[in-house]
């Protein structure tokens, strides 16, 4: 009884965008884990009696031009778009928030420098800059990353910056230099882990907007490269189906929002605890 | 007087920017893998033939001095010349770009006349159902890629409906707006999320505040106090997101255009990067730069002119 009330109130206590995000966003990963337990079907088998097949009991989501099964496809792209979410964004998170620790506890020049630095690259469209860049090294998913880690990291390390100006001034900072600790030491092990919170939010958000920036490129051919499964190469191979079967192209854009809403559910959710705490 | 010196400072700080997106545009091309003598000879050209290419585009001098002639020719206006289509790069970008920056506005516009009233409200409603509903959407419309509005706003209205055209860009200014009617709206829907999401935030924060409630007080009309009270210092953090989401609206405009067959400025680099057009993809990656940079200063001088303590 009192097991159940103080389950309830738990479960109150968690903000709604909180738990529907973390459900959409936990069933996701279950199926980027395992693909195969889920699809019914090889992704990449063709069917020639079955080609463009309507959504049925045998096929739920229809089948392609190739007859392959979509749901199958849908359901494997689950492991490349979740991996797009993570190595998208996890790059320009780790090396921003060491750039933007030092930058915040150094001040002065430093800073003024990092400043101008963000200026000028918000200046470039972000997906211009990264089409830009893939199309230097080539298309691909491993070049995409490295374009996402060399303009993402700004965002992260202005946040952490501006954190850890506002840290670095309070007492226990004075107190481990007074101990004699290194700066490393005290920006590091003190300062950052009092200053990551916006950061791992604002990385919920980016996670949404890496999924959507990765399907994009799917789309025009610069990311994920066909016969991969990926939401946006899908979309594209059945654009020019989309008056006769439109269901090649549909469902795997339903997956797309389902799992950008979820992203972006948790970081709100996130931001409301943080203000509640406050 | 205090404007005056306020526009001075903020076009001084346009120099460095400016100096920054020739760095970055320079490096782009020159130092990743993937040199331009391939992509215009080939795979398989003769060491001799590689040679009198570098010759031509400079490139067996070193880096500073390739620096040096690459800002001397942009600041003269040329940027080389398109390897695919054998035009001036700078005729390209003059003939493109327009095309670009009138969806951009067109979208810009339809994403204030969609967000500004349905801020308003969702503030004014707070926690209503009115409220859910038009965050629900606005929540469910950014996380819909723009490719993926695009096709399915083309397909019905264009291809099933027959409403609008399903490509191109037509003759003459109305027929223009019409061809692109569907993709600005497309392209103008994310825009509008973000940008509602923010008003509504910035509508409740300014109707609580003590000034709103005197002029109520004061027995001003209610519609009077949402104008001048409190639709204009909402408006102020509005325009600077708006501002800020200028190359994020830019970036979906080169995808929409390839979306929607528009011969714009972000089709042709598209097109530019399937064929190694390296000219044509660094002469417009400046030209969008340059342009968001300029539209910094444009939102700058309107945040100014709508809250004066900003110019100081």
């Amino acid at each position: 009884m009192t097991a159940a009330l103080t389950r309830r109130a738990l479960l109150r206590l968690i903000p709604r965008p909180l738990l529907f995000g973390g459900i959409l966003i936990g069933l996701s990963l279950v199926l980027a884990v395992f693909p195969a337990v889920f699809a019914p079907y090889d992704p990449i088998a063709f069917d020639y009696n079955a080609l463009l097949a309507p959504p049925s009991r045998a096929h739920l989501m229809g089948t392609d031009n190739f007859g392959r099964d979509v749901l199958s496809r849908v359901i494997h792209a689950y492991t490349i778009d979740m991996q797009i979410a993570f190595f998208g964004t996890v790059f320009p998170f780790v090396i921003g928030t060491q750039v933007g620790a030092l930058v915040g506890y150094a001040g002065g020049t430093a800073d003024a420098v990092f400043g101008r630095v963000v200026d000028a690259v918000i200046t470039f469209p972000f997906l211009v800059l990264v089409i830009a860049i893939v199309s230097v090294l080539g298309p691909g998913l491993v070049n995409m990353y490295i374009a996402l880690g060399v303009v993402g990291w700004v965002f992260y390390a202005r946040i952490i910056a501006s954190e850890i100006k506002i840290q670095k001034r309070l007492d226990y900072a004075d107190a481990g230099r007074a101990m004699g600790y290194t700066p490393m030491r005290i920006i590091f092990r003190h300062l950052l882990p009092n200053a990551i919170t916006p950061a791992i939010v604002y990385l919920m958000t980016d996670m949404a907007l890496a999924i959507l920036l990765g399907s994009s490129l799917g789309y025009l051919g610069l990311g994920a490269q066909p016969p991969t499964a990926e939401w946006g190469v899908q979309i594209a191979e059945g654009k020019n189906f989309m008056s006769t079967a439109w269901w090649i192209s549909v469902f795997p854009g339903i997956a797309i929002v389902l799992t950008g809403l979820g992203f972006s559910l948790i970081g709100d959710g996130m931001a409301e605890l943080l203000r509640t705490r406050k | 007087m205090s404007m005056t010196l306020f526009l001075i400072r903020r076009l001084l700080q346009l120099i460095p920017t400016l100096i920054f997106i020739l760095i970055v545009v320079f490096i782009l091309v020159r130092l990743l893998p993937g040199d331009p003598t391939s992509a215009i000879l080939g795979d398989r050209a003769l060491d001799a033939d590689v040679e009198r290419i570098n010759r031509e585009l400079g490139l067996d001098r070193s880096i500073p001095v390739q620096f040096a002639v690459f800002v001397k020719s942009v600041a003269t206006g040329n940027l080389g010349n398109s390897i695919q289509l054998k035009l001036p790069v700078t005729q390209l970008i003059a003939q493109r770009l327009p095309v670009t920056v009138m969806l951009t506005v067109m979208a810009a516009i339809l994403a204030l006349i969609m967000s500004v009233p349905l801020a308003f409200v969702a503030a004014l409603r707070r926690e209503q159902a009115a409220d859910t509903v038009i965050r629900g959407a606005f929540q469910i419309g950014l996380s819909m890629p723009v490719f993926y509005m695009g096709l399915l706003l083309l397909t019905v209205f264009g291809a099933k409906l027959g409403w609008f055209p399903v490509g191109g860009y037509g003759d003459g200014f109305w027929d223009n707006v019409y061809h692109l009617f569907l993709p600005a709206f497309t392209l103008a829907l994310s825009l509008a999320a973000i940008l509602m999401r923010n008003l509504r935030a910035a509508v409740i924060g300014v109707v609580d505040a003590e000034y709103v409630t005197f002029a109520r007080a004061k027995g001003l009309q209610p519609r009077l106090i949402l104008l001048r009270h409190v639709l204009r210092n909402a408006l102020i953090s509005t325009v600077s997101l708006f501002g800020l989401s200028i190359g994020t609206l830019l970036g979906g405009a080169v995808i929409t255009e390839t979306v929607f067959a528009i011969p714009g400025a972000g089709r042709l680099m598209i097109d530019s990067i399937y064929g190694r057009d390296y000219p044509v993809v660094q002469g417009m990656t400046m030209a969008l730069a340059v342009l968001v940079s300029l539209t910094f200063f444009l939102t700058d001088v309107v945040e100014a002119w709508l809250d004066p303590r900003v110019a100081r």
